[in-house]
């Protein structure tokens, strides 16, 4: 096991309960602190990888490391506490009456309650800035900032590492900023799933491209949207006008 | 996302009247207690209705709620009446020569009993609603030890009723982007196949919310949350009102 990793999945193999394979041997070391982009073609199979994160799936063959806690059924509540997955969807991750009580529902199922729980939503949302918010319903919401109270609820769990899938989608610019401005600001390990190149060279240094269920590429970002052969490879592409080595 | 018109703000009348600030399970309860009092009363005791009428009134002068808002809101129970205004014409028994049409006495005094019932409860669940966010109504309920899995139903209804209506509303501009223009009951199968293919939707929804809801520690029940949980002062303040109510009951009985 490498020492110091926020982040460790080892020759991991999933197949869907229908046969159909995902996962053909993964294997990706995070280092504390760090951020990385995980980019790659719809179908690659980066959803299923990040649902072997928290334990929602469990590896047929392989481990995953977390911190130093192998995600295995007796640690899952620890699993999903030190995991923060931020959803596609905000409409999928707001379920409660209230952004607060949405806050609140994943520290108060690790048991927290009161003053201590307060405590901890208040900082969430301060953290996203959305603390005038607290009471509204998140319907309410622009989406940009329905995306925020969204991170809001798993950094109120205070994770070890940040997950966060196609984060700058259906944003608009000025949100999507805001959003960047957010994610650099809260400065912890982060796996960011995106088909946003930019932003995953504005905010990742390094990055994974996966493909066909493994890892065909990881290197610092700058080099990797540099190589044009490796990027078609794997149907990625750079908006036009964008040029990597100039920015 | 229309925030206007959304279910969980479109009854609330935002204010900071007593009523508004007394916890939601005591307006709950009092709101059940009053309609309990108002449909065990006698219909011959028109005075009595007079009274709750005028206890309604009252509460609505404090809550400020704008009284043209509160009777537009009444219409709601306009379908459920239409049933009352048959009676008279239908029933038997001794008939009365109204504005030339014979109606029947029994069937008069059914109409007119559904009629201010009815009324009578609307209102009181308008001053409720009015007065009463509806999370704070959810909280109520759990407060009250309804079974935490009926809250949680109706607080995902609540939360996604604006979600689906909003898929609901771009299916339809998507067909009719289309030139589907439903108008004729043989146009109804692509109608029905986007109530299906909204449902599978939903469905889908629901699945995505409960892997976002376990990824943060779900493991079967919902946290119970501290909310401010009502005081003695509340329980008084809240249920003077159906006593009013039970006391003008119990005369109505006695005296008729």
């Amino acid at each position: 096991m490498t020492a110091g990793a926020a982040l460790e999945v080892r020759s991991l193999v999933f197949a869907y309960p229908d046969g159909h394979q995902a996962l053909f041997g993964v294997d990706l070391v995070v280092a504390r602190g760090q951020r990385v982009a995980l980019l790659g073609p719809n179908g690659a199979g980066k959803t299923t990888l990040v649902l072997h994160l928290n334990g929602i799936y469990t590896a047929a063959h392989g481990d995953v490391v977390v911190a130093g806690l192998p995600v295995v059924k007796e640690h899952l509540r620890e699993i999903r506490r030190r995991v923060g997955i931020v959803f596609q969807d905000p409409d999928d991750q707001l379920f409660m009456p209230t952004v607060r009580d949405d806050v609140a529902f994943g520290p108060a199922n690790l048991g927290l309650r009161g003053a201590e729980l307060d405590a901890r939503v208040a900082a969430a949302l301060e953290s996203v800035g959305m603390a005038d918010h607290a009471d509204r319903p998140p319907h309410h919401l622009s989406f940009g900032q329905r995306r925020r109270v969204a991170a809001a609820t798993v950094l109120a769990m205070e994770p070890e590492i940040l997950v966060l899938d196609e984060p700058s989608s259906n944003l608009d610019p000025a949100a999507r900023r805001e959003f960047a401005d957010i994610v650099r600001a809260l400065d912890m390990t982060t796996l960011m799933v995106t088909h946003d190149l930019p932003y995953a060279l504005e905010l990742c240094p390094r990055a994974l491209v996966m493909n066909e269920g493994r890892i065909v590429a990881d290197g610092p970002t700058r080099e990797i949207l540099a190589d044009g052969a490796l990027m078609a490879a794997n149907r990625l592409e750079l908006p036009f006008g964008f040029d990597p080595a100039r920015c | 996302m229309s925030g206007a018109h959304s279910l969980s703000t479109s009854l609330f009348v935002p204010g900071t009247s007593p009523i508004h600030r007394l916890a939601p399970e005591c307006k709950l309860v009092a709101t059940v207690l009053f309609v309990f009092a108002v449909v065990s009363t006698p219909r011959e005791a028109i005075w009595a209705y007079a009274c709750y009428a005028a206890i309604l009134a009252a509460l609505i002068g404090i809550a400020r709620l704008p009284f043209r808002a509160v009777l537009r809101r009444l219409v709601i129970e306009l379908p459920f009446l239409a049933f009352a205004f048959f009676l008279p014409i239908v029933g038997r028994g001794e008939r009365v020569d109204v504005l030339g049409m014979s109606l029947s006495v029994a069937g008069l005094w059914g109409a007119w009993n559904i009629l201010v019932k009815g009324t009578l409860g609307v209102a009181a669940s308008i001053v409720m609603s009015s007065t009463t966010p509806v999370p704070e109504i959810l909280h109520g309920l759990e407060h009250l030890r309804l079974p935490k899995v009926f809250v949680s139903i109706c607080a995902f209804m609540v939360r996604y009723a604006d979600v689906v209506t909003g898929e609901m509303r771009r299916t339809r501009i998507a067909c009719e982007s289309r030139g589907h223009n439903p108008r004729w009951i043989w146009q109804a199968r692509a109608v029905a196949s986007s109530a299906g293919a909204l449902f599978i939707r939903s469905y889908e929804r629901g699945e995505r919310v409960y892997l976002a809801m376990v990824s943060r520690g779900y493991a079967g029940a919902m946290p119970v949350l501290g909310h401010r949980r009502a005081t003695r002062g509340d329980w008084s303040w809240a249920l003077g009102v159906p006593a009013l109510a039970g006391a003008v009951s119990l005369v109505a009985w006695t005296v008729g």
